[in-house]
């Protein structure tokens, strides 16, 4: 039987509750949300805080909207939607389909009732799927402490394995990813069997110009090493390109070449290489297909 | 918390999982405990209407929620036509995962009656048969699917 070691539990009232009662505790205290990750890593020992700060009942923490106007404004994702609201929301997957993507092929519908986004990130799994779609999508974390709100780039937001910006006295609120009038995105993964982590996977944000060039793009790249989950050498590449499958094919090569993957049970370092590739191509494709839809429905 | 419309009051350690005080406190063995890393599904329980794995639940988080298990399907007239069905299906074999697989296709009918044996097999997903006997649970699911729209009248 695996249980975790002894802990003390508080149920949170407030976001400012967590944060005092993560100030009181220090680093020895995490805070639990769907606990999907944190409760096996506890299990496993791998994890073992003296205090778990449970947010569930902080609804303030939860829900998706869209804030701002059409160009200068974002969708806000609070840090307690779980990944199921996340698949189900149609404002979520009528800007982003790369969100709905993705949230299909994450774990497992049991799982996802219970999962949340913020969990997700804040685990910073290197294989997280949820991790190349925010840098694909320039999303932008929002983390509270003591000293109020303060914003973080999702492309700085992870420092390494299972570390992030959110520092032992904070907590992530929401994420707002910028919205942006005509731009198609997708997400493509192979995984071994439903619900597996990635063996590979990729996600491309596509803003077409006038003539069908690059106007702006997001690649991010998840299970294959790359520390920020961003394919920067790829997007330099293509920006200012035709769209068409000469530059998707070049971004691919780019792609590949650029990640680190390191061999494990999911696969040998080739293999993962090939496979960074070729989905960024196809994320590519996808993402600039929907562009083009988008622009020729509008 | 409320567990099949009872309440119960514990005092338990914060580490005590659901899947546990389910089983080993309040003696409702229905629900199985299989691979404790939330890949299998046999622990699966309903808590405040949506399906969750209970070996991945802390027991303290669901103070004051609603939890059902699997020995609330059946009602004051007789099975639950899920529960039929998989006796009808041969839906169970071992009967290790059938707990969980009952409680998800429960979830799934009432929010879909009539899904596709895609959706079907998309809902069980996160449910490991180790019978492998998928075939028989997929027409399962669709026979109670089948047998609830006759029941309603639906053609």
């Amino acid at each position: 039987m695996q249980v975790p070691a002894f802990f003390e539990y508080q149920r949170a009232t407030s976001v400012e509750h967590v944060v005092t009662l993560l100030e009181r505790f220090g680093p020895e205290a995490r805070i639990v949300a769907g606990g999907h990750s944190l409760i096996p890593m506890m299990k496993l020992r791998l994890a073992q805080p003296e205090l778990l700060v449970d947010v569930n009942d902080l609804h303030e923490l939860a829900g998706i909207t869209v804030d701002g106007s059409v160009d200068a404004g974002h969708l806000r994702i609070g840090a307690l939607t779980r990944h199921a609201e996340l698949l189900a929301s149609s404002v979520a997957g009528e800007h982003f389909p790369i969100l709905h993507d993705a949230e299909r092929v994450i774990a497992d519908p049991v799982v996802r009732n219970r999962g949340t986004i913020g969990g997700s990130v804040c685990q910073a799994d290197p294989s997280e799927d949820l991790s190349g779609v925010f840098t694909a999508l320039r999303a932008v974390a929002v983390i509270r402490g003591a000293d109020g709100d303060r914003t973080v780039p999702m492309r700085e937001f992870f420092h390494g394995p299972y570390e992030t910006a959110v520092r032992p006295a904070e907590i992530l609120v929401e994420l707002r990813v910028p919205l942006r009038t005509g731009a198609g995105s997708a997400y493509v993964k192979v995984d071994r069997r439903a619900g597996d982590w990635a063996v590979a996977a990729a996600g491309a944000v596509v803003s077409l110009g006038p003539g069908g060039v690059v106007d702006e793009v997001g690649i991010g790249l998840t299970a294959v090493g790359d520390a920020d989950f961003t394919a920067v050498e790829a997007e330099d590449l293509l920006r200012g390109r035709v769209a068409d499958e000469d530059a998707f094919a070049a971004a691919g090569a780019v792609a590949a070449e650029h990640c680190r993957p390191t061999a494990d049970q999911r696969g040998p370092v080739d293999y993962k290489r090939h496979l960074a590739g070729e989905l960024t191509v196809r994320a590519l494709r996808d993402a600039v297909a929907r562009a083009r839809r988008g622009r020729s429905a509008g | 918390m409320t567990v099949n419309g009872v309440e119960h009051v514990r005092d338990v350690e914060p580490r005590l999982l659901l899947v546990h005080l389910l089983r080993d406190e309040l003696r409702l063995t229905g629900t199985h405990w299989g691979c404790d890393t939330s890949n299998c599904g046999a622990c699966t329980v309903w808590m405040d209407g949506l399906p969750v794995k209970s070996c991945t639940v802390l027991a303290v988080m669901a103070d004051g929620r609603s939890v059902r298990t699997v020995e609330d399907l059946e009602g004051p007239f007789g099975l639950d036509q899920v529960q039929q069905s998989f006796m009808d299906c041969h839906g169970l074999q071992c009967g290790f995962c059938t707990p969980g697989m009952l409680m998800t296709a429960r979830k799934l009918l009432d929010d879909n009656p009539d899904p596709t044996d895609t959706e079907i097999r998309e809902a069980i997903s996160g449910q490991i048969c180790r019978c492998t006997g998928y075939r028989n649970i997929v027409a399962a699911i669709r026979h109670a699917a089948d047998a609830e729209a006759a029941g309603r009248g639906d053609t």
